[in-house]
């Protein structure tokens, strides 16, 4: 089970995975996630659904490899299979209860960046399906890094780029591109979805805040069990203290204690600085 | 010849020692000591042991097998009604149910029956006695909903009645609370949770794990699309509560259920696990159930001093007088009629330290326990560096959510029948925390068993 059906590398360090999981396939929603693991010994790693086919019965998943964990996941090829693999988990968004009528008249702006272009498909995907294809503003640092540039294009009226280099679209950040879009371009929106790193849709939070934009944030937490248990997933939105897992992953982003968020993510800072010491240790196979 | 006034003392890893290691506090009898025991038992004709005993062991017919040696004999009587003897002998609050009934303990020590129900256990277990599938099979479909105690109980007892029963677990290891709660000291894993588990496979029972129902199928469509006739839900406990005091959510502030699932599910204490656990230097654990002593006895293990903060005093403890003398003889500071108000952080965020106030105990509350009452200008701070909230939990939304027309109560717990289990939905039974909210493993298994018993009549009258 869980058998990697096929594996591209999206830009560096950047990997995509179609994974056979059926039960699962079958009832993921757009905004859900999944808790992952590579073998006996792994992390549960939480990651949201880049994309999932019913009739296949496949999900997707895009990593960064960056900490032991998703390195370990990214070292993983075609024909491997996952030890575990659950879901779907959280609240699907608020999207898949409206109506095509509704759907049609909601002027929505999707924000992704970085890897969170993945996770944003399918909700965009969703809208482009009830003929609502919405606009999308993806940032990157530079135009290499971009992912799912081509599906989201295919399935989003305007994709707006932006780097922070200026290799590419707008120069600078996502803000500057919906800056663009909402006031040198007069567009007019009814909410913003966004995901990404924190500090990403911080910023957005802060933007859309002074126009009184209702923006919806997904958040990627720590987390351990990922059905309620454990609590390490815990933020604060408006004040009171909600479980990530089972309250969210999406809130209202002008209500969520982004700092506190942040902080709170780097909670095993130090024990990850060591086991990835440890594991390069191990690699090079000297010094023991 | 006249019987022994005092048990046999098991032996212990000393706590010196055994508070630097995961390893099993206690070693359990050899088959020496369970047959000196075992000579203890008078063998009532009406013995209490068992009227008390929340799965009806028939306790004096096992202590009797072992008495003569038949140890395989004395597992087959245990596994009629159990198939965790390992597990009980070991979680189980005996001095409060079997042994609290015996009649020795009227004058002197009550027999030892769950070291020996352990010893049973683990015998059969290391000579490969395993439970068998049953005699005969009816092909009706029940599905268990989460693989703790509840579900193991009610999943063996409707397999043996021939059902083609599935267990679907959320996490990756069946157990429940076995797995992820309790931690390897007192319940080791490989040696002992695995194995039992695995009785139920060799009874037939099918366990399918990373299966969250609510989320990635509905109690609906397992009626529907899977062909189950009844289900049992056995979900568990739930989310971990806070004491909603200012700096809960600093980093090293941490739940029980965290900490210990980290630390037992995930094992972060192995060096090998990739999962990382926080390694306190001087940490408090607020609350004084079992799960309090767990997590204590943890951090401990992990290198922290460890100050237990608890708001009522000693005799109010809700944990095991075992728990807590093992807590108190490996070095844990226990700090009664304490109770926090704020947790102090650092310029970066970080736990630096936990306000309390001294209290006293006022008169008896609902619950017949003395009501703590806070000393005027009686606060104290305790430095440390992390902070373990140990404090019971609240029902989990994901099923009760996600299945019309199953009624839960004001505390959002489902509402089952106390003898059946029986749910406001037909053909929906339940049992264990997530109806009762956090008790004890015995318990769940119990309710377990009467489920078991009530969806068997259910279906033969369907």
């Amino acid at each position: 089970m869980f058998e990697i059906l096929k594996k591209t590398l999206l830009a560096p360090d950047i990997y995509f995975m179609e994974v056979h999981a059926p039960r699962l396939a079958q009832s993921a929603q757009p905004g859900q996630f999944l808790i992952v693991r590579v073998d006996e010994n792994s992390e549960r790693i939480p990651l949201t659904i880049a994309d999932f086919d019913r009739e296949k019965g496949t999900i997707v998943i895009v990593t960064q490899a960056l900490g032991v964990s998703t390195r370990k996941i990214a070292a993983m090829n075609e024909g491997d299979c996952f030890a575990n693999f659950a879901g779907p988990l959280g609240v699907p968004s608020e999207l898949i209860h409206m109506s095509p009528d509704e759907l049609k008249n909601l002027k929505v702006l999707f924000v992704a960046g970085g890897v969170g272009a993945a996770p944003i498909y399918p909700q965009v995907k969703f809208m482009a399906d009830n003929g609502a294809k919405a606009d999308v503003v993806l940032g990157a640092r530079t135009s290499d890094l971009f992912i799912f540039r081509d599906k989201l294009s295919a399935v989003s009226n305007r994709l707006l780029l932006a780097t922070n280099d200026g290799s590419e679209g707008v120069k600078g950040l996502v803000t500057d591109a919906i800056a663009q879009l909402v006031e040198t371009e007069g567009k007019k929106y009814d909410m913003v979805v966004t995901i990404g790193p924190m500090i990403m849709m911080r910023a957005v939070a802060d933007y859309t805040r002074k126009l009184g934009l209702k923006t919806i944030a997904s958040l990627n937490t720590l987390m351990v069990d990922g059905t309620g248990m454990c609590g390490a997933c815990r933020v604060s939105v408006g004040g009171k203290t909600r479980f990530t897992c089972v309250d969210g992953p999406e809130f209202d982003a002008h209500q969520v204690d982004f700092d506190e968020a942040m902080r709170r993510q780097g909670m095993y800072k130090r024990e990850e600085k060591k086991k990835l010491d440890d594991d390069h240790e191990c690699k090079i196979g000297i010094g023991r | 010849m006249a019987i022994r006034k005092e048990k046999v003392p098991v032996r212990e890893q000393a706590p010196n020692i055994r508070r630097t290691n995961f390893k099993e506090v206690s070693f359990g009898y050899n088959l020496e000591e369970a047959q000196s025991e075992a000579e203890r038992c008078i063998q009532c004709k009406k013995p209490g042991c068992v009227a008390q005993c929340p799965v009806s062991i028939n306790i004096p017919a096992f202590i009797a097998k072992v008495k003569e040696g038949d140890i395989e004999g004395a597992a087959r009587i245990i596994f009629s009604d159990s198939t965790l003897p390992s597990v009980c002998g070991r979680v189980c609050p005996q001095e409060s149910q079997c042994e609290g009934d015996c009649i020795l303990g009227k004058k002197n020590d009550p027999v030892s029956i769950g070291k020996l129900e352990r010893f049973v256990g683990d015998w059969a277990r290391e000579n490969g006695i395993v439970a068998r599938p049953p005699e005969f099979e009816n092909g009706i479909k029940v599905a268990i909903i989460g693989s703790g105690p509840a579900g193991l109980s009610c999943a063996t007892d409707l397999r043996k009645l021939g059902y083609d029963v599935t267990m679907f677990e959320a996490l990756h290891k069946p157990g429940g609370v076995l797995e992820y709660g309790i931690p390897e000291f007192r319940l080791p894993k490989e040696g002992v949770v695995r194995p039992e588990i695995n009785n139920l496979r060799h009874m037939g029972v099918k366990i399918e794990t990373d299966v969250i129902v609510g989320r990635t199928i509905t109690i609906d469509q397992l009626f529907e699309e899977e062909g189950f006739e009844a289900v049992f839900i056995g979900s568990g406990a739930g989310l971990p509560k806070f004491m909603n005091i200012p700096g809960e959510n600093l980093n090293g502030v941490f739940s029980a259920n965290e900490y210990l699932t980290r630390a037992n599910l995930m094992k972060a204490y192995d060096e090998t696990s990739n999962t990382p656990i926080y390694r306190a230097l001087k940490c408090a654990v607020v609350g004084g159930g079992n799960v309090a002593m767990d997590a204590a006895r943890t951090a401990l293990r992990l290198g922290s001093e460890v100050h237990l903060v608890y708001r009522r005093s000693e005799t109010e403890l809700p944990a095991r007088a075992e728990e807590v003398h093992h807590a108190k003889e490996e070095g844990i500071i226990f700090q009664m009629l304490t109770n926090p108000v704020e947790i102090l952080g650092d310029e970066n965020g970080w736990v630096k330290g936990i306000r309390c106030l001294r209290m006293e105990l006022g008169e008896p509350d609902a619950s017949g326990r003395r009501s703590p009452i806070a000393v005027p200008g009686s606060e104290f701070i305790i430095e440390v560096d992390a902070v373990i909230m140990s404090l019971g939990t609240s029902p989990n939304p994901l099923i009760s959510s996600t299945t019309p027309g199953l009624d839960i109560n004001k505390w959002r717990c489902i509402v089952a029948n106390d003898e059946t289990g029986a749910t406001s939905r037909p053909g929906v039974f339940a049992g264990g925390d997530a109806v009762t909210g956090a008790a004890t493993v015995i318990l769940a298994m119990g309710a377990g068993r009467k489920a078991a018993q009530a969806i068997h009549e259910y279906i033969q009258q369907k």
